[in-house]
């Protein structure tokens, strides 16, 4: 554990990467529960074709790539709240065509073998310009998470019921969509673009597995959240796995244990 | 009659183009006590989620009197269909009723940690708070909303059939509390209910609907309609008995 601290490549994937370990559990659990999950994901391949537009235009990945996805993220939310739109379908299709667009400009600027490291992440990616943004963001997330945390339940929970008692429903969907896209932006080059997602909706269903309250399925989110990313970290810097794989394959291991724990207390009731 | 706290006029409100009410106008008073009856798929719901903004009209307006804002309406949904898996207790859900008049304050205060304990005590579920909601039986989970649409009224209760489901004990509990709120802080209600026994005992305005056909004014006046007359004894064709005495009765009680 303490050799792995001695590399600075690795030290500022650990902070990044905990910092958006945390942001997406957090955020996961009322995504999870609105069905917004799959916005998630289309946010992610969004970013994933403007991080390689980014790129080829020699700009700060960052910076390039919070705008595109916020944005998107808004549209996103406008048609998965519009019951006439097949929701799922847009977001596919807006999926794969950033996708696509992603994958030629890469093939044809810096070549073919970044999309390996931009589809599944890398720990090398982060450079000190990425660090700095990456802990503003994530820390703006979190200090909004926890302002509007009872709120986010509300509107989790029941929409109508909010709206009818004068909730800005609206709004505060607005700033779960945007809070989420900037956790996905921070956190796709860690994670990369097909993994990022997992990182949202998997510590939120492993804790739902065995907790009872909004809050106790947050904070168990959070923190199988961040022992996971370590855990997977670790992998990575000993084995030499990839880093994404092996985030998610922790964070599955654990859902898989959360069951079973979730399955044997159930059944004492 | 001036101080209106909602006023209806010429409401017609559809799905996708197809009205399901039409040209609908009545009117409540601060301190009134609306009940509306009328078969399933008549609209009750559907005018009741128009009322709160939750839908909008196709045509006609509504007008809110009384300094009247959202933030000082209590609601209590049509059973609403929660999701299966929802991880929220008792507590959680019934605190949630005041967030629309916090604004943008995050965090609960004492005040209203305590009114949410008076007003779980009321609906008898002090000891389910730290219970998961979806694990609760329909009643129960009828007065846990009904306790949430209590923290956040102010001025207007809004009540979507909330004796359905319910044990007669619980039933005539609910009611007393809802009187209460009514006759002594001055809450107008606005109740939609099967109950016509209930309705006629409590309300002091009915608002019938059926489709196409609507009678609004007062209990008494409501009595004394074909409409009421049809509705009672086809109450009681169907089943017991206990309906024809006690409206019976009390028509007679108003008729005298
Ligand atoms: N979301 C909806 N979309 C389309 N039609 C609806 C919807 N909700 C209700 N309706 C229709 O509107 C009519 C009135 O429904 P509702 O207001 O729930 O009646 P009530 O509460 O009086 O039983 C019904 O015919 C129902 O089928
Ligand atoms: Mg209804």
């Amino acid at each position: 554990m303490l050799e792995m601290l001695q590399y600075d490549f690795m030290v500022k994937a650990l902070i990044v990467g905990l910092l958006v370990a945390l942001c997406s559990a957090l955020l996961g659990v009322s995504l999870v529960l609105k069905r917004f999950s799959m916005i998630g994901d289309g946010l992610s391949h969004v970013g994933f074709g403007a991080l390689a537009l980014g790129a080829a235009l020699g700009l700060a990945p960052l910076s390039v790539a919070v705008p595109v996805i916020v944005i998107a993220a808004l549209i996103l939310l406008k048609i998965s709240s519009n019951a006439k739109i097949k929701g799922d379908a847009a977001i596919a299709l807006v999926s794969s065509s950033a996708l696509a667009i992603g994958t030629i400009i890469l093939s044809k600027t810096t070549g073919t073998t970044d999309v390996n490291s931009y589809m599944f992440g890398s720990i090398m990616a982060i450079n000190d310009e990425d660090l700095i943004l990456s802990v503003i963001y994530s820390v703006i997330v979190i200090a909004l998470f926890i302002f509007f945390y009872n709120k986010i339940f509300a509107v989790t929970f029941d929409e109508g019921f909010s709206k009818a008692t004068g909730v800005k429903v609206g709004a505060y969907n607005t700033i779960i969509a945007t809070l989420t896209a900037l956790t996905v932006a921070v956190g796709m080059r860690i994670m990369g673009a097909l993994l990022i997602s997992s990182l949202i909706i998997f510590p939120a269903l492993t804790s739902m597995r065995v907790f009872k309250s909004f809050r106790a399925v947050t904070i168990c989110s959070a923190v199988v959240s961040c022992i996971s990313y370590i855990t997977g970290i670790t992998l990575t810097f000993y084995l030499d796995f990839p880093a994404g794989p092996s985030v998610v394959i922790v964070n599955l291991g654990v859902f898989i244990i959360f069951t079973l724990v979730g399955i044997i207390t159930g059944k004492r009731k | 009659m001036s101080s209106f706290l909602i006023e209806c006029k010429d409401l017609t409100i559809g799905y996708e183009g197809v009205p399901v009410v039409k040209d609908l106008s009545f009117s409540v008073g601060e301190g009134d006590y609306l009940c509306i009856v009328g078969e399933n798929g008549s609209g009750k719901s559907t005018l009741m989620k128009t009322l709160l903004g939750l839908k909008h009209q196709t045509k006609g307006e509504i007008i809110f009197g009384g300094g009247l804002k959202q933030t000082q309406i209590g609601y209590l949904p049509q059973q609403t269909v929660a999701q299966k898996d929802f991880p929220a207790t008792v507590r959680e859900v019934v605190l949630s009723g005041f967030l629309g008049k916090k604004g943008l304050l995050p965090f609960y205060t004492k005040a209203e940690k305590e009114k949410c304990r008076h007003n779980m005590e009321l609906m008898g579920i002090t000891e389910l708070a730290k219970k998961s909601y979806r694990d609760l039986s329909g009643g129960q989970q009828q007065r846990v909303l009904l306790a949430r649409a209590l923290c956040a009224t102010e001025k207007l209760l809004l009540l979507d059939e909330p004796v359905s489901g319910l044990d007669p004990m619980v039933t005539a509990k609910m009611y007393e509390i809802i009187d209460s709120l009514n006759k002594n802080q001055g809450i107008t209600v606005i109740m939609i209910s099967h109950d016509l026994q209930g309705a006629l005992k409590y309300g002091n305005k009915i608002l019938h609907m059926e489709s196409g056909e609507y009678f609004f004014g007062t209990t008494g006046d409501y009595r004394r309609t074909d409409i009421f007359h049809e509705m009672s004894t086809c109450q009681c064709n169907c089943d017991c008995d206990h309906h024809t005495g006690a409206i019976k009765t009390e028509g007679g009680d108003v008729n005298a």
